[in-house]
């Protein structure tokens, strides 16, 4: 599952990112901020206007990605 | 080696305190806020540590990671490594982490202990991670780390003690370097979670806090509400409490200089004291209240952490008109100036967005503006109420404010669909926890500003007064002329001549010679047309008497849109020569304001006339 597809407030963990081409710089960071195996993520919020960005959820971080950015990142909903 | 100055590098994460254990340590009233990337230029302080040793802290910009990719990530490391030209290597590196959000930042500090250079850690904010029931076990973390651990509180007197009597000390030894590649950068996270287990312990992730003033802030409906609500109330309130204080100023100034004009005899020095110097910068000057009112809605708002919720909710709308909501930011610190808004773009890692973001930057109402349609308002348009709670006069405020922003969406639109360059854009933002705004930050925030105003009034402002003084008096009328004499002096001809270009947006002489003058500083449109009439002798009841009796509804609503849009001041073009080193993007930017304000000032002018 995408984390772009992820509901609202559920708990999730984050399995990798995936590069969208190669020598992603966006992908790239996304892992240096700490979107790698096994860290628990969540939707907080999701922006006014077309559902753009969300507001991600991870660690004690809270990052604004657009849902180009998110798709990048496959998730793992568990039962937590 | 007590007698040596140790050069020492504060660096960490965005918005971990830097700043503010930068301004502790040093005594200095840098910029702090609640964002990231409000460093965008490195500082450097110096102090005297209690065993006499000189210690030279330099603070660099916020960054995640040592990534080769980004610019700005390089070039920290090349300071931190000595390898940036003309800077040699700190003897000591204070890395700063946020106590509350380690598991972000402690992969940074590995990061930089690979360098293999003496590193101290700094936790900072341990008052909010006590606050919030984080224990951390410092001495254990210190073992894991193979680091010295101090804790420090960078917004309290004293909370940088621990760090000062840490780096006094010996230099701590140095872990070996080791390589940079892409796998053991992902080790980097396996390490980070091993130390985190066995050191802190966290109750909940988050605030309680901010997920409760979040489910608002950032609610679909409610947010944008709520923001809508916060930006008409800042400028409603630089109305309604900037507005009497100044009007004080402005009378007090002309009591003043009614005053010395009995003092002085006759002549071209009492009409220099008078004219220009009461005259002219007297009504400038009696813009500070207002201009002060404004900084301080923007300083509270930058400290609370409150801004990049707001990105967060324009973001899509930003992005549709060509920008991101990484420029929010930048573009709301240009309503204070459009030059720290320039630079503030800094922060946008996307080259494109940045340039979009710096071209529209200087349409969004800057505080020197604020003299210019203050007056004009004052004058023009009547105090009613509408709906029985607004002013009219704060709802035109309110409109030309309207205006610039949407002539940025415009601008920012067409930038947009003429760009060749359609890959992706990131945003990738962090979000700060809310913060309650310290009084202390907010008061020098102020003095500084109030600083630069009154700098600007006596240095350039008051250079300008005395020029359009003396080109308004000089040369004197010939024998036997008839016209007033300010017809003869030079003013008069630059202005007239000046007029054929203007004339179509509906400036008399007097408002096309005013802008001369306004494009060195906005503000100096004021001194500049109260000096111009008072020589002309047509002031005598006030500047703004004269200019209802001399132009029109429709010159003046005109001069506002011209306001509005109009390419000024060569500060700021010349802030865009610097920081995308091209003059074609200067010339642009001054084209097409040129263009767009004479284009709207024209439509405005004919109109208004057409419907009088």
């Amino acid at each position: 599952m995408r984390l772009s597809d992820l509901p609202k407030g559920a708990p999730a963990v984050v399995d990798r990112v995936h590069d969208a081409h190669a020598a992603d710089p966006i992908a790239q960071r996304l892992r240096d901020l700490g979107f790698v195996d096994g860290e628990p993520v969540r939707v907080v919020a999701i922006g006014p206007l077309g559902a753009d960005p969300l507001l991600i959820q991870i660690g004690s971080t809270r990052f604004a990605l657009r849902r180009s950015e998110a798709h990048r990142v496959t998730v793992r909903q568990e039962a937590a | 080696m007590s007698a040596s100055t140790l050069r020492i590098a504060l660096v960490g994460n965005p918005n971990c305190g830097k700043t503010a254990l930068f301004n502790q340590l040093t005594g200095g009233r840098q910029k702090v806020a609640n964002y990231a990337g409000v460093t965008i230029e490195r500082k450097e302080g110096r102090f005297m540590a209690p065993s006499g040793r000189l210690l030279q802290i330099l603070d660099l910009p916020g960054t995640y990671s040592f990534d080769a990719n980004s610019p700005d990530e390089q070039i920290t490391r090349d300071v931190l490594e000595g390898n940036y030209p003309g800077e040699a290597a700190p003897d000591l590196i204070v890395c700063v982490a946020d106590a509350t959000n380690l598991r972000l930042h402690l992969r940074f500090v590995l990061e930089v202990k690979r360098l293999g250079r003496p590193v101290v850690l700094a936790l900072n904010m341990m008052d909010a991670a006590q606050r919030r029931g984080i224990e951390i076990d410092v001495p254990e973390l210190q073992r894991r780390l193979g680091l010295p651990v101090v804790e420090t509180v960078a917004v309290k007197r004293g909370g940088a003690l621990a760090l000062i009597e840490r780096v006094d000390g010996e230099v701590p030894v140095t872990a070996p370097a080791m390589a940079d590649d892409p796998a053991s950068r992902a080790d980097l996270h396996a390490q980070v979670r091993e130390i985190l287990s066995a050191t802190v312990t966290m109750p909940r992730q988050t605030a309680v806090m901010d997920d409760a003033l979040d489910r608002w802030a950032l609610h679909p409906v409610f947010g944008l509400a709520i923001l809508a609500v916060v930006m008409f109330l800042v400028f409603q309130a630089v109305y309604a409490a900037g507005k009497p204080m100044s009007d004080l100023i402005g009378t007090g100034f002309g009591w003043l200089g009614g005053h010395v004009a009995t003092l002085l005899p006759a002549g071209p020095l009492q009409s220099l004291v008078v004219n220009g110097l009461f005259g002219g910068l007297g009504t400038v000057l009696g813009f500070l209240p207002v201009i002060l009112v404004l900084f301080f809605f923007i300083l509270v708002l930058e400290e609370s952490g409150y801004l990049p919720r707001a990105a967060f909710l324009l973001d899509r709308l930003m992005m549709s008109v060509g920008l991101t909501g990484r420029s929010f930011i930048p573009l709301l610190s240009s309503f204070a100036c459009a030059i720290p808004g320039i630079m503030g773009t800094r922060s946008i890692q996307d080259p494109r967005d940045r340039l979009a973001t710096i071209l529209v930057a200087p349409l969004m109402t800057c505080s020197a503006r604020l003299p210019v349609y203050a007056l004009l308002i004052g004058a023009f348009i009547p105090t009613h109420r509408v709906l029985g709670m607004f002013n009219l006069q704060g709802l035109v405020l309110f409109a030309l404010y309207v205006a610039g922003i949407l002539g940025a969406m415009a601008v920012g639109w067409v930038i947009k669909h003429i760009r060749r360059d359609k890959s992706e854009h990131a945003l990738l933002m962090e979000l700060p926890s809310y913060r309650m705004p310290k009084p202390r930050d907010v008061a020098i925030g102020l003095y500084e500003r109030g600083g630069i105003f009154l700098k600007r009034l006596t240095g350039v402002i008051l250079a300008l007064t005395v020029l359009m003084w003396f080109i308004s008096t000089f040369p004197s009328p010939p024998a036997g002329a008839t016209g007033p004499a300010i017809n003869y002096s030079f003013a008069g001809y630059i202005g007239r001549g000046l007029q054929y270009i203007f004339a179509p947006i509906g400036f008399n002489w007097q408002i096309s010679l005013a802008l001369i003058p306004a494009f060195a500083a906005r503000e100096t449109a004021v001194a500049a047309l109260a000096t111009v009439y008072l020589v002309g002798g047509e002031a005598s009841g006030g500047l703004s008497h004269a200019l209802t009796g001399q132009i029109s509804l429709a010159s003046a609503l005109s001069l506002l849109v011209w306001f509005a849009y109009a390419p000024q001041c060569m500060s700021t073009l010349a802030i865009i020569r610097r920081e995308t080193n091209s003059w074609r993007n200067v010339a642009i930017s001054f084209g097409y304001m040129f263009g767009m304000a004479y284009a709207a000032s024209f439509l405005v002018y004919q109109l208004a006339s057409w419907l009088a």
